[in-house]
């Protein structure tokens, strides 16, 4: 637990390079400190951030989630199918929550109690997951949301007071998160489990029953995003599982100082990582750089922030764990 | 019966005879080796992936016209995947299909093996985007000129006569794929001889509509007073309509973008006015197209790579004006009139 009480922790060093990268913006990019702008910044990585405080509960606690694009995908997926073949939005949105549900728990089941590592868990159950959603539940790739459901776009791109709704969901996931973790008898055992399993095992912690609970957790958080992401691009796109975009959701949270190995970050953690690669985006688009350009400048920015790290936290005998990756 | 009817029953056997007569004459239409040519022939198709329009219309079309005439199609689906997808060819190689239908995923990647399975012996077809390796026949658009369609709605929409500023935005597929790259080419010849459009951005969102939003969303906070977004494929341009939408410019910023005018990527979304123009390749068409070239190498079975061909596809400009009820296709009617 030391990193999160040294006085430089990589969240703060994160959130330096954030404020340099948003002065630097403001600068060199006119028109991207305008408030527009920067809400629209913000509303544009809110998707990522949920995402990461998902992954986030994961990692904590030791463990992690691969399947969770396709979870995402599939379930949301799958709502949108049924309402385009006449379901009422109750009866398509329990399918979603049901089968989000089901994917954390047997997330959850194989890693507590048949001892996968997670790692190979989850990877295995998105195959699954995309795998069975496209022989059984989705007829394709893309699916739209229907015109008479047009309001939950309406609703998912409104502005109330200036702020976007996704900034809005952003904001209260991570808020609960945040006192979940804090607050919350259940939060602190995710943080025991994280720094020693065996330890918290011993003082007490159902430490299976809530390995099972943290991946229905973060199954449910990717279903609060998906449901975002199809309201406001109006479609789901399955393919997104076979993207990338899972190592963004990584890279958000471990950006922020939340240690692979457990234990380690918080809520502010996915904030500050959303908040950094939000601002890169955003000013390397209004910049007209490519998009391997923004990889690599991506990149850069990671490893910058990993390495400083390192230096100005070392890790050694008293901060090194056992199972440290 | 009267002597009347009689000779009008004569003379009504006689017209049916004269009317025949031609018919008996001839042999069986069609040709007598046109379904031996066909049948328990092995097809095999290897998409980009089997889950988007494009590749299922082609498909549905495909195994329509083979239940009729009795051969098989096998498809392999790689899911985007080029790994998946070398193996996936690699593997019918080995079955010796009759033809391989192969989507290429970008201009290279299969380029060795296209060559492979012409060596072997098997008459190959490749699909939507070329690549350098000559094969039996190729059947998609030409993107050069699905650029310069583009170009002729941005100028239509934007450009001189319209009373806009011709400030445009551009959002590409991937930068790797022909689809994208000729488009590229295509836009920026055509606009050399609109000066009056200005290009402000021009970015690559990976076929992806949340990349398309994000970028678009982007775009519009830093030029809001922009004429139009051109994107390069349906799918993902649904997210520049989104990103249109939520900033209230709908009806102010016009969407081009172009694809297979599948109804609900295509249609609709002209009604709704999500788009402004698009162009279709009608990939029901193509369909049509590939039974063509399937039902023709077959039947002239020339050797493997000796007479390449190509079957462009012929564009289809639909607007809101021009948009009549067969302007688009559904999957459902694809089932039952076929290509």
């Amino acid at each position: 637990m030391s990193r999160s009480r040294s006085k430089i922790s990589q969240a703060r060093i994160v959130f330096g390079i954030a404020v340099v990268a948003f002065a630097a913006f403001s600068i060199l990019v006119p028109g991207f400190l305008s408030a527009g702008n920067v809400s629209r910044l913000l509303q544009n990585v809110s998707i990522l951030g949920i995402l990461a405080m998902g992954m986030a509960l994961s990692i904590i606690g030791r463990g992690i989630d691969l399947s969770m694009v396709a979870s995402m995908a599939v379930s949301v997926a799958w709502m949108l199918a049924e309402m385009n073949a006449g379901a009422s939005f109750a009866h398509a949105f329990g399918f979603a929550l049901l089968f989000s549900i089901a994917v954390g728990l047997i997330n959850g089941v194989l890693i507590a109690y048949v001892e996968v590592p997670p790692i190979f868990a989850t990877l295995a159950m998105g195959s699954a997951i995309y795998g069975f959603g496209r022989v059984f539940l989705l007829a394709s790739d893309v699916n739209y949301l229907p015109d008479h459901w047009q309001w939950l776009n309406a609703l998912a791109t409104a502005a109330p007071l200036g702020v976007p709704v996704s900034v809005i969901c952003f904001a209260a996931v991570c808020g609960v998160g945040h006192l979940f973790l804090r607050r919350a008898r259940e939060g602190r055992y995710i943080y025991m489990m994280g720094d020693n399993p065996q330890a918290a095992r011993i003082t007490g912690v159902p430490l299976r029953l809530m390995i099972v609970a943290q991946y229905v957790l973060t199954s449910l958080v990717a279903l609060v995003a998906g449901l975002l992401m199809a309201a406001i691009v109006a479609t789901m796109n399955t393919r997104i599982v076979g993207s990338t975009y899972v190592y963004d959701i990584i890279l958000v949270a471990v950006l922020g100082g939340i240690s692979l190995s457990g234990g380690r970050g918080g809520a502010a953690s996915v904030i500050v990582g959303t908040l950094l690669i939000g601002i890169l985006l955003n000013g390397m688009t209004m910049m007209n750089l490519g998009y391997t350009t923004q990889n690599v400048i991506k990149a850069l920015i990671l490893l910058a922030a990993l390495t400083i790290d390192s230096v100005v936290n070392p890790r050694d005998e008293q901060t090194s764990q056992q199972g440290d990756i | 019966m009267t002597t009347i009817t009689r000779t009008l029953a004569t003379a009504a056997a006689l017209c049916l005879a004269v009317l025949a007569a031609p018919l008996a004459a001839q042999d069986a239409s069609p040709s007598a080796g046109f379904y031996d040519a066909l049948k328990g022939k092995k097809i095999g198709f290897v998409p980009i992936a089997m889950g988007f329009n494009e590749t299922q219309a082609w498909r549905t079309a495909m195994e329509r016209q083979a239940a009729a005439l009795g051969y098989e199609v096998v498809v392999r689906d790689p899911n985007w995947s080029i790994e998946a997808g070398i193996q996936a060819i690699n593997s019918l190689i080995e079955e010796k299909p009759d033809v391989l239908i192969i989507e290429n995923i970008d201009n290279r990647s299969y380029n060795r093996l296209v060559q492979k399975a012409v060596a072997a012996g098997i008459l190959t077809v490749q699909t939507q985007q070329r690549s350098e390796v000559v094969s039996d026949a190729y059947m998609g658009p030409d993107w050069n000129e699905m650029g310069r369609n583009a170009v002729d709605g941005i100028v239509q929409l934007c450009g001189a006569g319209s009373g806009k500023n011709g400030k445009v935005a551009i959002i590409q597929g991937a930068l790797t794929a022909p689809a994208s790259l000729l488009q590229m080419q295509g836009i920026t010849e055509a606009l050399k001889a609109h000066p009056e459009i200005t290009i402000v951005s021009n970015q690559a969102a990976d076929w992806d509509a949340t990349k398309a939003y994000q970028i678009a969303s982007t775009v519009l906070k830093q030029e809001p007073d922009i004429c139009g977004i051109a994107g390069f494929w349906d799918v993902a341009d649904a997210g520049i309509a989104s990103a249109v939408k939520e900033a209230g410019l709908q009806g102010k910023v016009a969407v081009i973008t172009s694809g297979s005018g599948a109804r609900e990527s295509a249609c609709d979304k002209i009604t709704a006015g999500d788009f402004a123009f698009y162009t279709s390749y009608n990939t029901a068409g193509q369909g049509r197209d590939l039974n063509a070239i399937i039902r023709t190498l077959l039947q002239t079975r020339p050797a493997p790579g000796s007479k390449p061909f190509d079957l462009v596809s012929p564009l289809i400009r639909i607007t809101k004006d021009t948009m009549t009820p067969s302007s688009c296709w559904t999957l459902d009617e694809l089932k039952q009139i076929g290509g």
